[in-house]
């Protein structure tokens, strides 16, 4: 049924839809919607046979996932940002374990500074815990990937993290399909688990592992991990006869059939720069766009296919990897064949900072003419930079860098006392 | 692609009106995009939410930074916050006030528009009135349903009734009718806010 709905309201529905046995949660800003949307339902009855446990922490919340998991219920969880920071011992645990969470990042930026607004630093801290991430590019594909996730993770035994931008999709109202109770009941089986803690059948899950066997365990995670990238695109084809729609997958190429430069990115950005590629074609540039929607694992086969005839690739990412630069762009290197420094890292939208088509119809712009750094940040205020490295060289005791800026652009008045 | 930007302060609803909004060109048939200009709001401070309209799927995901329309819910914050950023010379402006442009400072800004597209409307007074509650949202989406002729009142009606429901819904579907009146009741005359 079409519905002009909030995302995380959407996301809370297709939640209901694969009728999770356990849902723990704890508030945290900007996943908080998801979560209480589901509580209601719980509450309301409207959600049947499902348990909502409010936890005392992002750690409790990880835990009571993995101890009902292993107990063979449907789990699901939310969290972003330092929530997700907090519980990351439990999140290598659930993977470690080979328990099938389905968990929705609603993603966040990490501080210090303290900052409430979306970027992805926080699922990038996570990219190697082992958990399947997926990035939904509009709340459409946030509702359709959760459905996904819980019978991808639960064929592998794996748990599946899903990704969707904070605010920025999570607060948006928009139109989406929700699709019927029985289309997913036919889409998504029962939750038939590996391994279960059944007094009738006693086993102990979380067995100390030496290094007789260590490296093995984790061997044997890394191909169950990689199984998905077979298994993806062939489920992305299905839920599209099933459901009638594109959603999923591990890539979606857009005009990229003659572009000799490719913009490769993961999220809700995607869509802003589809609209600046529009323009550019118009133009007679020949650029296209590379969503990537499956992260981990990392699809190689098919970014190298998607990116072999890309003479130049411009990433635009949300996070930084401090004292390297991008975290997509060194992925996407190893896939591209092309000279490596023809690939670009453009840091954007840190902490909130919009991305609008202006700013990025420069970048490609500059990429197009040859001039973009290896390395650059969109928008970057270097005027403000300036002053705080002025600072430091005047004086020893600078002072905090954060507050000081703020004080620079006038957001805080003057020192205390 | 038809872009509003609405501002004025934690608590009067503001993000509730985008979102109503987009609900009422939903209703329509049409795409259409809500989100808040996301922050840590607070009562009282100045918060800023969007709405695109279009015929196709709406992909872009920037804050609306050349507005199609305006619609100020608090005009105190007029000469606080750059409300009239970026809007184009075509655009439309509707403010909640009982005041006339001039009076609130800003008759320079109107005398920049078409006259026939920049009003005013006291929908506080108009909320309080039917809702109780000094809450102007959807008594201003009713007055944009008259100025700009971009949504339908019946469609504003559906939307609020849909976000509200109840004795607070039709109250706020009054109030939204109200401000229609007076807005279209406006309409045909020489404007207080046009140029002599």
């Amino acid at each position: 049924m079409l519905k002009q709905t909030e995302g995380s309201h959407a996301v809370a529905e297709a939640v209901a839809l694969c009728r999770p046995e356990v849902i723990c949660a704890y508030p945290i800003s900007p996943q908080t919607h998801i979560v209480e949307a589901l509580g209601g339902m719980v509450k309301s009855g409207a959600l049947e046979r499902c348990e909502f446990i409010n936890v005392e922490s992002e750690f409790a919340a990880m835990s009571v996932a993995i101890g009902a998991s292993a107990a063979g219920a449907r789990a699901y969880t939310a969290t972003a940002s330092q929530g997700l920071l907090y519980m990351a011992e439990a999140v290598f645990n659930a993977s470690g374990l080979g328990l099938p969470i389905v968990m929705t990042v609603a993603n966040r930026a990490i501080g210090a500074p303290i900052n409430i607004w979306n970027d992805h630093t926080d699922a990038m801290s996570q990219r190697d815990c082992g958990w399947i991430q997926l990035f939904a590019e509009t709340n459409q594909e946030a509702l359709d990937l959760h459905i996904q996730a819980f019978r991808l993770g639960e064929e592998l035994s794996l748990p599946v993290m899903v990704c969707m931008d904070g605010f920025i999709l999570t607060h948006a109202y928009e139109r989406v399909d929700v699709p019927a109770q029985g289309q997913v009941d036919a889409w998504l089986p029962p939750f038939e688990p590996r391994q279960v803690l059944d007094p009738a059948d006693p086993v102990s899950i979380g067995a100390m592992v030496g290094p007789e066997a260590f490296t093995e365990v984790r061997y044997l995670a890394h191909v169950k991990q990689m199984r998905a990238l077979e298994l993806i695109p062939g489920w992305a084809e299905e839920f599209r006869g099933a459901f009638g729609r594109e959603s999923g997958g591990l890539l979606h190429s857009y005009r990229t059939e003659d572009a000799d430069t490719v913009v490769v990115a993961l999220g809700s950005v995607l869509g802003t720069i589809k609209d600046t590629v529009d323009e550019m074609r118009r133009d007679g540039a020949k650029i296209g766009v590379l969503g990537i929607t499956c992260f981990r694992p990392w699809p190689h086969a098919a970014v190298r296919a998607a990116l072999a005839s890309a003479r130049r690739v411009v990433v635009i990412e949300k996070s930084l990897a401090v004292g390297l630069g991008g975290i997509v762009s060194a992925n996407v290197r190893t896939s591209f064949t092309g000279r490596p420094d023809a690939v670009h890292a453009v840091i954007a939208g840190l902490g909130g900072r919009a991305i609008t088509r202006a700013s990025l119809g420069q970048a490609f712009a500059a990429a197009l003419g040859g001039t973009l750094e290896p390395l650059s940040f969109l928008d970057l205020d270097r005027a403000l930079v300036e002053r705080a490295l002025a600072r430091e060289r005047e004086q020893r005791r600078s002072g905090p860098i954060a507050e000081g800026m703020l004080r620079d652009l006038g957001v805080v008045a003057a020192r205390p006392g | 692609m038809f872009q509003i930007r609405i501002h004025g302060r934690g608590g009067q609803g503001v993000v509730t009106a985008a979102e109503m909004l987009s609900v009422a060109a939903f209703r329509e048939g049409r795409h259409a995009q809500a989100f808040p200009s996301f922050g840590s709001e607070r009562t009282g401070a100045p918060v800023v939410a969007f709405c695109r309209l279009d015929e196709r799927e709406i992909r872009l995901r920037e804050p609306v930074l050349q507005p199609d329309a305006l619609i100020i819910q608090d005009p105190t914050l007029l000469h606080q916050v750059d409300v009239f950023g970026g809007l184009a010379g075509d655009g439309y402006v509707l403010i909640n006030t009982s005041r006339s442009f001039e009076a609130l400072g800003v008759g320079e800004v109107a005398h920049r528009l078409r006259a026939e597209r920049v009003r005013t409307v006291p929908a506080t007074e108009f909320a309080l009135k039917h809702v109780g509650r000094p809450l102007p949202n959807a008594a201003l989406l009713g007055g944009f349903a008259a100025v700009s002729g971009r949504i339908s009142l019946d469609a504003v009606a559906a939307a609020i009734r849909e976000k509200f429901g109840g004795k607070v819904g039709e109250g706020n579907v009054a109030a939204a009718r109200e401000a229609y009146a007076f807005v279209r009741g406006a309409l045909p005359e020489a404007s207080h806010a046009q140029a002599d």
